[in-house]
């Protein structure tokens, strides 16, 4: 319905001030702070840096970690947290390592795919069901997840074991070259930049997963949803609904993740992916997605991903190789970047009339 | 059915624990009319909407929706809008985190993708014809609550919609937009659409509304054309008693008892904050009532959030009984024994999820120190004289805050101030959506109040409430002190031109 009514609207007079949307500053300020740490490490520390497989190996090691932080941006936007991700990457890996493993299984690499996305699916349903419809703590919930995941991982296999099949070889070991991204070697031979299937992957992800949260209804309405959930409702928004799906996603990339470590170790343990959900808690925050719902991107989240393996790569090239040195500055980071994402949040907000 | 009849609500019942919120209710909406929805806080207004938006289920009664559904179930907020019910809510419930133009067509559009272009498009246009100064790509939280609710209402009356609801649209609303509002309300019902008004204002029900429907303690008291129902009447009708309540407030305070050569209780002197005023001098004296008028972000609220500390404050002195001190955040004021009733209750003022007596004490225990509470017997005894002396409507006093209605929840916040006992008592807009019987019973406790002694700061939206209360105005305008007006100066004229400033005076 076209409302036409005669008021002086005045509008000429009204002051009309476009403003970034909080999720646009936060994912600025995350692309500019991995660009200058980026570029920083490239003058300070050199050759560890400076050329580009480097940049892939980044790439290689954290595909799965990528895959897994989109997913649990999705659940975070809407205010939600999963934090059973990282067991479900271990029992994945376990459970395909059985299948496909010669002395066990025996099975095919399609198949195996179908059982990483259906433990992942199966995951993010039945957790979606309880936290949407059941209305429980998504804490408490996933947290149940998490242990039933670790069970089921221990009880599949309890130990370590590297995957004999011929076919999962081939793809394993499968390298992607990445055109004119190569370097020269000391005796001048050209070595070609290449990336794992698994980088592809978690690319294919992060661009459907941005695609989604941008263009399409469902996307937008994770948004509402974490803005205000009671508002989101009255706005004519399933807020059931879109939680489930939330979680159903972030369940169907644990799947993915998982898979994609699966291809980037090749074996089964279940020590595989210890933690790892913390690690996309932490690349989520730092790529701007706020745990209080409503804000992030998932452009920022890869880039979240990228800074926090790129710090870990500093430390360790600076020499400091123990554990505790990496955990300290990861820490140190996600501090300089909560606390700079509330400065600059509490600044604008101050600015507002 | 009725002929013409787009909303027929027969029998409604609705229950709560331990509260009968609706009791066999009838509504009937007429095509192209406007149609205001009475009552005094709790009886019942809120709920009823909230049973034909789908908010909350109903327990008994039905619903027709003419050429839509006979004896309609309505679940959710998503299926009043496809049965074409649009509502604009008393709380702005919109998504802050969203763009203007998002949190105007988010939930009803088809189709699964956002075009992001045309939505744009479209609300740039919308927003332009209804004077809304916004931004569609602006983030929604960046604007004013007055915008906010505007975009509300844009979003409601862009839907093709047979029944719009406004439930107190107008409350953070100033007269120009109040206006805009009337216009479009007047251009929808002329397109046949019926609309459901509610307001606390009677002179925005005498303007707009063709019929009323009035309510009390959830239960239906009649139906009247509106030509039929003066507003003595209609007053009357939702406080059921007669109406002379009203008659009791004294016209003139009187400004005679005060002595104003005695030390002021506070003064401060190029008080500024950093909410945008310019520095004000001001003072209050021993049992003066004052007020603090102007537009709608004249900065009225942000003086007395300096004044408490609640804003920081960034140069000026203050001095309270002659003694100058720092105030530089709430617990100082409360100490010198200021209270700051908040304008924005459920921001500031109550603790949602606490029990009606905790939030009651909570002033006095802050004070205190938490590592003393109150025995529990105290903290029950305090409650309760509150609860008698206001009135509050409450189940009991372990009650949550939260299952109150507004005008209770202001009483509590009310008595927590009055509780702590204090000479300087701060109250922004106290009246503010809340029923007129309780605008009435506010105001004569500041009168008595300020009798006993105590100095009161009254800041209201509607002038003649102020007038009728307060001994002095001081009018502000654009983050300045415009003007003081004391006795002979304290009418609306006179107080309509000072807001609107000296132009060709």
């Amino acid at each position: 319905m076209s409302v036409n009514i005669n008021v002086n609207t005045g509008k000429n007079k009204l002051r009309r001030r476009a403003a970034l949307t909080d999720t646009n500053l936060l994912l600025f300020i995350t692309i500019g702070v991995f660009i200058v740490m980026y570029v920083c490490a490239i003058i300070f520390l050199g050759k560890g840096f400076t050329k580009p497989q480097a940049f892939f190996n980044i790439l290689n090691e954290n595909a799965s970690l990528i895959v897994l932080s989109c997913g649990m941006s999705l659940v975070m936007i809407t205010g939600g947290i999963d934090i059973s991700v990282g067991q479900v990457t271990s029992l994945v890996c376990m459970a395909c390592a059985v299948y496909l493993d010669k002395d066990h299984g025996n099975g095919d690499v399609f198949t195996s795919l179908f059982i990483a996305l259906g433990i992942g699916l199966a995951f993010g349903a039945v957790q979606g069901f309880l936290v949407a419809y059941l209305e429980i703590q998504p804490f408490i919930v996933t947290l149940a997840g998490l242990f039933f995941a670790k069970g089921m991982t221990t009880i599949i296999n309890s130990s370590q074991f590297n995957v004999e099949n011929d076919q999962f070889k081939v793809l394993k070991s499968t390298e992607v070259n990445v055109p004119l991204m190569g370097s020269y070697n000391k005796l001048g031979e050209y070595i070609p930049g290449y990336v794992e299937i698994g980088v592809l992957v978690a690319l294919a992800v992060v661009i459907i997963l941005f695609a989604l949260l941008r263009w399409t209804k469902l996307g937008r309405n994770f948004y509402a949803v974490g803005g205000n959930n009671q508002s989101a409702n009255m706005l004519g928004i399933n807020v059931k609904f879109t939680k489930f799906m939330a979680h159903l996603i972030c369940g169907l990339c644990a799947g993915i993740g998982g898979y994609v470590y699966f291809m980037h170790v090749g074996s089964g343990s279940p020590s595989h992916a210890a933690g790892a959900e913390m690690n996309a808690i932490a690349s989520s925050i730092i790529g701007g997605t706020m745990l209080t719902g409503g804000v992030g991107n998932i452009a920022g989240t890869f880039f979240g991903v990228l800074s926090l393996s790129t710090i870990k790569n500093i430390v360790a090239s600076l020499g400091l190789d123990e554990a505790w040195w990496t955990n300290i500055t990861v820490a140190a980071m996600l501090c300089i970047f909560l606390l700079v994402q509330s400065v600059i949040l509490a600044r604008k907000n101050k600015n507002k009339k | 059915m009725e002929n013409g009849a787009v909303l027929e609500m027969r029998g409604i019942c609705k229950y709560f624990p331990g509260v009968r919120a609706l009791e066999d209710v009838d509504f009937t909406l007429r095509e192209g009319e406007i149609h205001a929805l009475m009552g005094e806080n709790g009886a019942g207004k809120s709920t009823l909407i909230k049973v034909l938006t789908g908010v909350y289920p109903k327990d008994g009664g039905e619903i027709n929706l003419t050429g839509v559904a006979s004896n309609a179930h309505i679940r959710s907020p998503q299926d009043a809008q496809k049965l074409g019910i649009a509502t604009v809510y008393q709380e702005i419930t919109l998504c802050p985190n969203l763009t203007v133009a998002e949190n105007m067509y988010i939930g009803r559009t088809k189709g699964h993708l956002t075009n992001w272009k045309k939505i744009n498009a479209d609300a740039e246009k919308l927003l332009d014809e209804l004077g809304i100064p916004a931004l569609a790509t602006q983030q929604l939280g960046s604007c004013s609550i007055a915008v906010q609710q505007m975009v509300a209402i844009a979003r409601a009356v862009d839907m093709d919609c047979k029944v719009l609801i406004l439930d107190e649209p107008t409350s953070s609303l100033d007269e120009q937009e109040v206006l805009k509002l009337f216009n479009l309300m007047r251009s929808l019902k002329e397109k046949g659409v019926g609309i459901i008004f509610v307001t606390h204002f009677l002179e925005q029900v005498y303007e707009v509304c063709d019929r009323i429907t009035v309510l009390r303690d959830g239960k239906l008291v009649g139906e009247y054309i509106i030509e039929d129902l003066p507003r003595v009447k209609l007053v009357s009708k939702m406080l059921g008693k007669d109406f002379d309540d009203m008659a009791d407030i004294k016209s003139e305070s009187d400004a005679d008892n005060i002595d104003y050569n005695d030390i002021p209780v506070y003064e401060a002197k190029d008080l500024t904050g950093t909410t945008g005023i310019k520095p004000f001098d001001f003072e209050i004296h021993k049992g003066e009532v004052n007020g603090f008028t102007g537009l709608l972000g004249s900065g009225r609220s942000e003086c007395v959030r300096a004044i408490f500390g609640a804003d920081k404050t960034n140069g000026g002195k203050v001095w309270v009984n002659g003694k100058q001190v720092k105030i530089n955040k709430p617990l100082d004021a409360m100490k010198n024994g200021i209270s700051y009733l908040p304008e924005d209750r459920k921001l500031d003022g109550i603790v949602g999820d606490l029990s009606v007596r905790d939030n009651i004490i909570l002033a006095l225990q802050v004070m205190k120190g938490f590592f003393r509470p109150f025995t529990r017997a105290q903290a029950e005894a305090f409650a309760d004289e509150y609860i008698k002396l206001l009135s509050i409507k409450t189940a009991s006093s372990e009650s949550p805050v939260n299952s109150l209605s507004g005008g209770n929840q202001q009483k509590v916040i009310l008595a927590r101030w009055l509780l702590a006992n204090p000479v300087y008592l701060i109250l922004d807009e106290p009246t503010r959506g809340i029923d007129i019987g309780t605008k009435v019973e506010i105001q004569k406790l500041v009168l008595k109040l300020a009798a006993e002694g105590k100095s009161v700061t009254f800041i209201s939206s509607e002038i003649d409430e102020m007038i009728r209360t307060c001994s002095s105005l001081i009018v502000m305008r654009d983050g300045k002190v415009v003007g003081e007006l004391k006795g002979d100066d304290l009418n609306q004229n006179k107080i309509m031109a000072t807001i609107a400033g000296g132009e060709g005076k």
